[in-house]
């Protein structure tokens, strides 16, 4: 479809086009609504900015699986976000008791900590689990086989855990030290969404690290980059696909620890899914496969869902808009892969491969 | 001494414990154990609990025939006693810690199905030694000799179905015969134990002989050579018989089951849309349901008595239906139309998006007043033809029948058409495709308008049976549902999608118990498919061609693909 005579435009292209000019003109016309009515002072403005970063800090962590598995072996782990929840669920029977013993109150710290590990532990476990189960024997099947079975496994999942833990909502418990309020450059902020922001970012930062500057993370590089080749140098493709899974279902551990305390609403075992396809529409914002494109574009569809309802639908004067914001990240993951489908840093993904 | 193979043992052994130990831990065994399958003796928790078990005495041995049977037995025996350990060990770890407080479903209902009923440590002892009774059980089962245990194998399952299904069974003995009859057989809901036995024996006899007979004839080498015109003839009576079961069934089946053939015909509907997007087309489809949404919609706001109405008075079902059905495949172009550039995945997650916003639109005071919001759409009458009014699942089952039979009659002619060559064509291989010819847009684009028509259409019939409509209806579960069901049934394959709504939208329906972990089991269902049978029960043949092209015969597949 690329390369078509100069004198046929395609209707498609045509359509295209218009479809692209009229989304931008409908969120232009939103935003200029909005900033001429200026319903909002800047101190709102803070809030919704701050608890988008936090919220899309823990998109980032979760995105982050998405883009290393797509990476390494060019497929959508759809069962991800199953992953996430499986650690979050299971993470808050630990935290319940550790605040029942007092632990949690006397030293923070080391129970989040501990907290974390445990969630990434057991994500690890799942996705680990996933991979061996699931993924591995249908490795160079027809692309359509793998993708089906990560929608059962995401329901097997859901189910199973529901089986083991019920189908209610579990609160995670409040931290004492957690639920001040900081003032950062004059606003004033929950301490709760700087913390989750910056653990992210430490765990980002790290995650970073190691595949650019470990062993173990050149050979990531090296076969996301050519399997065949990477296996003639020696290394073991099975070791680094095992590798990344763990990874990314370590990272989503940590990442349903962190919406846990950010967000009180409580978990259940259904609770996988939005942030799942969420995460997803974020690795593809940042160009999938592309490693700080995945926490780019979590941290950018935080805040685009934060203030997107207030500040792009309001504007149009559509009522009731907090009701959308779910249908705003899948309005964005459509958007960008219908315009631009390499995400924002992304170069690599070519039409062979989407 | 290579006699016994410890290692393959605990192996075995071990996959079957942990088989036996999730299903207790998510409490499918209780929620099943309070079915009773034949009276006392076996309820439809056992079986899930010792089917694993089973399983592992049945795994350790199989191939291993030269090791003789003492031998085998004895594997069997140590497998199954190996497989018990881990219930035993939850078992234990429940009367040290409360595991209730974490894990919900370990409660002492599963204790006490777990022990026989017994709290001392005789109950413990009984679980390991009815484990590794059932652990010999599927050993002596694969020992013995093919025809026999073909014989078995088959009664078996067709007692165990006859158990398991017992509330169908019982409704059409009622309904053909008397309820009195029904008494003779069953108590409540559960096979009386002689009865099974009877029929256990009745049947292995019959299958034994039949296949004594067939190994008899296969040996002579009498193969029956049918003409041409016998077979047609066969054919023939095979069709008109068909033909009546579907058009007596509801009276046969009572209500209830008049439900569920409707539920099943819906799906069948819905299935066969999909079917040529996903299955011909090779577009996989997540968002399936917004078109079965719109055909709702669309459907409840025109024939609604309510306020909704922008018409009042102006429609009923049957003028409304076209207008429904190009709705339907109006939104099927406009919707194709943003995705005809992406393929496989990403494809799949737009339109899982599409869907979702579909439904929180619906859901939305947006467009409350044109959709109704989180009330809906409410009073839709139900469909009258010659003065016969819809309103039983008995007379609506006759709507979805001839609805499914059109889209069948529709997709069969489409398949063996030039469109549906195209269709299988960009299936292969979209730059191959566009290079011999094929107007990619156009024929993408007719593939969604043809399966959204038939998703439209599907939901047009549910509004009018449901009456009043909402939006949470229209979720996700109903994409995966109908993709699960053409998976299962065999992607592309008509009579596949059939079986398939049967399989998975009948079958629950029927196993009240079942409710509850039916996602996990389509879950499930639809893993082992992919890794065993990714062709599906009924597969169509281009695609047994393709899937299983490297395993016999790779060249001459490659030449015909």
């Amino acid at each position: 479809m690329q390369k078509r005579t100069p004198l046929r435009i395609s209707w498609l292209d045509l359509f295209l086009r218009a479809f692209q000019f009229v989304t931008a003109v409908v969120i232009l016309i939103g935003l200029y609504n909005t900033f001429t009515a200026a319903r909002y002072t800047s101190n709102q403005w803070a809030t919704l900015v701050f608890a988008g970063l936090a919220q899309g800090s823990i998109y980032a962590l979760i995105a982050l699986g998405y883009t290393l598995v797509y990476g390494i072996l060019l497929m959508i782990n759809f069962a991800h976000g199953e992953v996430y929840m499986a650690g979050a669920l299971s993470t808050v029977f630990l935290a319940n008791y550790f605040a029942r013993s007092g632990f949690l109150a006397e030293s923070p710290f080391i129970a989040i900590v501990l907290m974390i590990l445990f969630s990434a532990a057991i994500s690890t476990v799942v996705a680990l689990l996933l991979e061996r189960i699931a993924y591995r024997p249908l490795r160079n099947a027809p692309r359509l086989i793998p993708l089906i079975t990560a929608i059962g496994a995401s329901f097997a999942l859901q189910y199973t855990f529901r089986g083991f833990y019920g189908s209610e909502f579990r609160s995670y418990p409040t931290v004492e030290a957690l639920r001040g309020i900081w003032n950062i450059f004059g606003f004033e902020v929950p301490i709760v969404q700087p913390v989750v922001f910056l653990s992210a970012v430490v765990l980002m930062l790290a995650l970073y690290w190691y595949v650019e500057r470990t062993k173990a993370g050149k050979a990531m590089r090296a076969v996301s980059e050519n399997k065949d080749v990477a296996r003639l140098m020696g290394i073991d493709i099975d070791k680094v696909i095992v590798t990344t899974f763990a990874l990314g279902g370590a990272l989503a551990g940590a990442a349903g620890v962190f919406n846990g305390l950010f967000r009180p609403q409580g978990v259940f075992f259904l609770m996988g899914f939005f942030p799942g396809i969420k995460a997803f529409t974020a690795a593809v914002l940042g160009g999938i496969g592309n490693i700080p494109g995945a926490m780019f574009g979590g941290l950018l569809l935080g805040l685009i869902e934060s203030l997107g309802p207030n500040i792009i639908l309001e504007g149009l004067g559509i009522p009731g808009t907090n009701q959308l914001k779910d249908g705003i990240a899948f309005t964005v993951l459509v958007l960008i892969l219908i315009f631009r489908p390499q995400g924002i840093f992304g170069e690599r993904l070519s039409e062979t491969k989407a | 001494m290579q006699k016994f193979q410890f290692k393959s043992i605990v192996r075995h052994g071990l996959l079957g414990s942990v088989i036996a130990l999730y299903f207790s831990v998510i409490g499918m065994v209780e929620a099943f154990g309070s079915r009773d399958l034949f009276g006392e003796y076996l309820n439809l928790g056992h079986l899930l609990l010792f089917g694993g078990i089973i399983w592992s005495g049945f795994a350790v041995t199989t191939g291993r025939r030269k090791a003789g049977w003492l031998t085998n037995l004895v594997s069997a025996t140590l497998a199954g006693a190996v497989a018990g350990v881990l219930p035993l060990l939850l078992v234990l770890a429940n009367r040290q810690i409360e595991l209730r407080e974490v894990f919900v479903n370990v409660n002492p209902n599963l204790m006490s199905i777990l022990t026989f009923e017994r709290a001392d440590t005789a109950g413990l002892l009984l679980l390991l030694g009815v484990s590794a009774a059932g652990g010999l059980l599927g050993g002596l089962y694969n020992i013995l000799h093919a025809r026999i245990r073909k014989a078995i194998g088959m009664s078996v399952t067709v007692t165990l179905l006859m158990a398991i299904f017992a509330d169908l069974v019982i409704q059409v003995l009622s309904n053909v015969a008397s309820r009195e009859t029904t008494k003779l057989f069953y108590v409540g809901d559960s096979m009386k134990p002689a009865v099974a036995v009877v029929l256990f024996a009745a049947l292995a006899a019959l299958f034994y002989a039949r296949q004594t007979l067939a190994d008899k004839r296969a040996t002579e080498g009498t193969v029956s050579t049918e003409t041409k015109k016998a077979q047609l003839r066969t054919r023939i009576f095979q069709f008109v018989g068909f033909g009546i079961v579907l058009l007596i069934a509801p009276w046969v089946l009572g209500s209830f089951l008049s439900q569920v053939l409707f539920e099943i015909g819906r799906f069948v509907l819905l299935g066969l849309g999909l079917n040529i997007v996903v299955g011909y087309a090779g577009l996989l489809d997540l968002g399936y349901v917004a078109f079965f949404a719109f055909g709702a919609y669309t459907m409840g706001v025109l024939t609604t008595t309510g306020p909704l109405n922008p018409a009042p008075g102006l429609f009923n079902f049957w003028t409304a239906l076209p207008i429904v059905v190009l709705v339907g495949v109006f939104f099927g172009v406009i919707l194709g139309f943003p995705v005809l550039r992406m393929r496989g995945d990403y494809l799949a997650i737009v339109t899982l998006g599409f869907g979702e916003i579909i439904r929180i639109l619906a859901l939305s005071d947006w467009l409350a007043p044109i959709m109704g919001g989180a009330q809906g759409v409410l009073k839709i009458p139900n469909p009258v033809l010659f003065g016969v009014e819809f309103n039983s699942p008995e007379r609506m089952y006759y709507l979805v029948l001839f609805g499914s039979l059109l889209a069948a009659f529709i997709s069969i002619r489409l398949r063996d058409s030039r469109l549906g060559r195209q269709w299988m064509a960009m299936r292969e291989d979209e730059d191959v495709a566009e290079a011999m010819g094929i107007n990619l847009v156009q024929t993408k684009l007719l593939a969604f308008a043809i399966g959204a028509g038939f998703s439209a259409l599907g939901g047009a019939i549910f509004a009018a049976r449901l009456v009043n409509i909402f939006p949470h209806s229209f979720n996700l579960l109903i994409s995966i549902n109908a993709l699960s069901l053409i998976i299962v049934g065999g992607l592309g394959s008509i009579p596949g999608v059939i079986v398939g709504a049967f399989v998975l939208v009948g079958l629950p329906e029927l196993l009240r118990e079942f409710t509850e972990y039916r996602l996990l089991m389509y879950g499930i269902l639809l893993i082992v498919m992919m890794l065993n049978r990714p062709e599906g029960f009924i597969p169509a043949e281009i695609f047994k061609r393709e899937l299983r092209a490297g395993e016999e015969n790779p060249a001459p597949a490659k030449a015909e693909a």
